[in-house]
């Protein structure tokens, strides 16, 4: 069992010296909550934020957090294929250590990763004025760490469907990029007409960041106007995602890596 | 000798394919023997040596490694052995000894710190020690980026023997080193071999590289070809023979005939060295000879020539 512990901080800890050592990475990752909270929330506040009647700037930055978190997560997970391309899976693979162990270990790194952005992304909040309590961002933590963990989940079974590097770079940006508005990262998604709500409803994305918001916005006035569920269904769907996520991607990867 | 490596009846189709890459084999490998699998590209080799250790599943067939059954006892193989892929499998964005710190640890040998400097002394000590013997010494704290192909490899193989493997699988080592790299990889596995009594599991395409094994197998088209010694698949494969001629052939014709000595006629006269010691033959002939040509193929030759022939 320690082994098998020891194994996974090793496997979490090589994640996150990768991505201390990755400038490049390091630099793309800030660059876009700066765009999405500093330039598209601030130009939304000043410009519709008397219409909605909740500050725009909070909403922006709760929703990159949560997106942040679950799509860097899950992005993480899929580079066990570039990897494999690196042959450095093999190197892996071939060590004595349960499967499981690995994608959990993997999941816990790029968790650390994802909350290394998470600091810069407060900070950056701080920094241009987006109002918060200590206790919210607090709470924020461990709330981060559940979406991290949803996103990773989700990173699996898109990993165990992808074939190589290409298809990630190609498949990936679909699958995502549509969910930031459907789950509603900038845009209010209280209101949808029909198709779009259905959409909405199945996009993972929705519940990890009504799940923040929930959390975030608890006890305040603005939380009818922005929350959707609430923080125990949000909860509950992540949960039940989350254990279909996980048992189904680690058996379609291992099956697939071994059945060619 | 207790043979660690039993393979009965592999098989291996992968999935949309037609024909099985690797197609009922059988052979077994020796505890601390070297045994090469010699073969072209694309005859099955790399397939074996993915389903030894336990990357890719096999059609059909049974192995046991270290007494392991590989179906059934994956961990208990994956201890026992280590393996130098074909393409490098290091992480390039750790140093080297992070990239060996991973491995012990993952393999359970020691428990995890962050730093080399926390790491217990007998960790210390054998990275110090292996790095020494490579003549990487202070390298060992660079980022493998800064590395060369030969560093790489040297790299691979300290990781690879960080846990005592009892086989060590190596899949073309060599491809893309300089002489020079090559030359040093194999002097340090052979130190490696007497040291450690491991076994040594090596797949090539270089006929040089595996003459020095104990035991070669040659594969082609996933079926084995022949396998022994490196001596008796020399003495197998090769064709010895005598090419001479007389300016009076009809007369040397006649006495090769008188004496029993049998012959082939082509452009000259064909006489079998296999089973005849060259100075007898010579000597036992009287007419007056006007050309004497011996063939004696290398190994190289020899398998150039099988392999020729089981293409065609």
């Amino acid at each position: 069992m320690s082994r098998e512990l020891n194994a996974i901080v090793m496997l979490a800890y090589r994640d996150l010296i990768r991505f201390l050592n990755d400038r490049p990475r390091l630099l793309i990752t800030f660059i876009f909550p700066v765009l999405f909270i500093g330039v598209l929330g601030g130009s939304l506040q000043k410009n519709l934020g008397s219409n909605v009647g909740f500050n725009f700037m909070t909403f922006v930055f709760t929703g990159v957090l949560g997106q942040t978190l679950f799509q860097s997560t899950a992005s993480g997970i899929i580079s066990l294929i570039e990897d494999r391309e690196n042959n450095f899976t093999q190197e892996i693979f071939v060590s004595p250590v349960s499967r499981y162990t690995i994608i959990i270990g993997k999941i816990f790194g790029e968790s650390l990763v994802s909350f290394a952005q998470w600091i810069g992304i407060v900070l950056f909040a701080l920094v241009i004025g987006v109002p918060f309590t200590l206790v919210q961002i607090l709470v924020m933590i461990p709330v981060g760490l559940i979406i991290c963990f949803f996103g990773g989940a989700f990173g699996v079974l898109v990993l165990a469907n992808l074939s190589g590097q290409r298809s990630a770079n190609q498949i990936f940006p679909i699958i995502i990029f549509p969910q930031y508005f459907l789950a509603g990262v900038f845009n209010p998604i209280k209101e949808l007409p029909p198709i779009l709500l259905f959409f909405s409803r199945i996009s993972p994305m929705t519940y990890a960041l009504d799940f923040a918001r929930s959390i975030f916005y608890l006890g305040t006035p603005d939380y009818d106007k922005v929350v959707i569920f609430n923080p125990v269904l949000d909860f509950a769907v992540i949960a039940i995602m989350f254990t279909v996520f996980i048992v189904l991607g680690t058996y379609l990867f291992m099956k697939n890596e071994r059945n060619r | 000798m207790t043979p660690i490596i039993m393979v009965k009846n592999l098989v291996k189709k992968y999935q949309k394919a037609k024909t099985n890459a690797v197609d009922d084999i059988t052979f077994h490998v020796n505890e601390g023997a070297f045994f090469a699998f010699l073969g072209p590209n694309g005859a099955g080799k790399t397939t074996t040596i993915s389903i030894l250790t336990t990357t890719l599943s096999k059609t059909s067939g049974e192995i046991t490694i270290a007494g392991y059954d590989l179906e059934k006892e994956h961990s208990h193989v994956r201890r026992n052995i280590g393996v130098i892929f074909q393409n490098p499998s290091l992480d390039r964005n750790l140093t080297a000894e992070e990239n060996i710190r991973f491995h012990a640890i993952l393999y359970g040998l020691f428990p995890f710190r962050p730093t080399f400097a926390l790491m217990p002394e007998a960790y210390k000590k054998r990275v110090k020690e292996l790095s020494k013997i490579l003549g990487l010494d202070e390298d060992i704290f660079q980022s493998v980026k800064t590395y060369s192909g030969g560093m790489k490899r040297k790299l691979e193989i300290v990781r690879s023997l960080m846990h005592k493997p009892k086989v060590l699988f190596l899949d073309e080592p060599t491809v893309g080193l300089d002489p020079l790299s090559r030359k040093n990889l194999w002097e340090y596995l052979n130190f490696v071999r007497k040291n450690e009594n491991t076994t040594i599991f090596l797949t090539t395409h270089y006929l040089d590289e595996a003459e020095d094994a104990d035991h070669i197998c040659i594969i082609n088209h996933g079926k084995i070809i022949t396998s022994g010694t490196p001596e008796k698949i020399k003495s197998d494969l090769i064709d010895e023979y005598l090419l001479t001629d007389a300016s009076n052939r009809d007369n040397l014709i006649a006495e090769l005939k008188a004496k029993h000595i049998p012959f082939k006629l082509d452009e000259h006269i064909k006489i079998d060295l296999k089973k005849r010691r060259i100075q007898h033959l010579l000597k036992s002939i009287d007419t007056e000879l006007s050309f004497v040509q011996i063939h004696r193929p290398t190994l190289e030759d020899a398998y150039l020539e099988i392999i020729d022939h089981d293409n065609e």
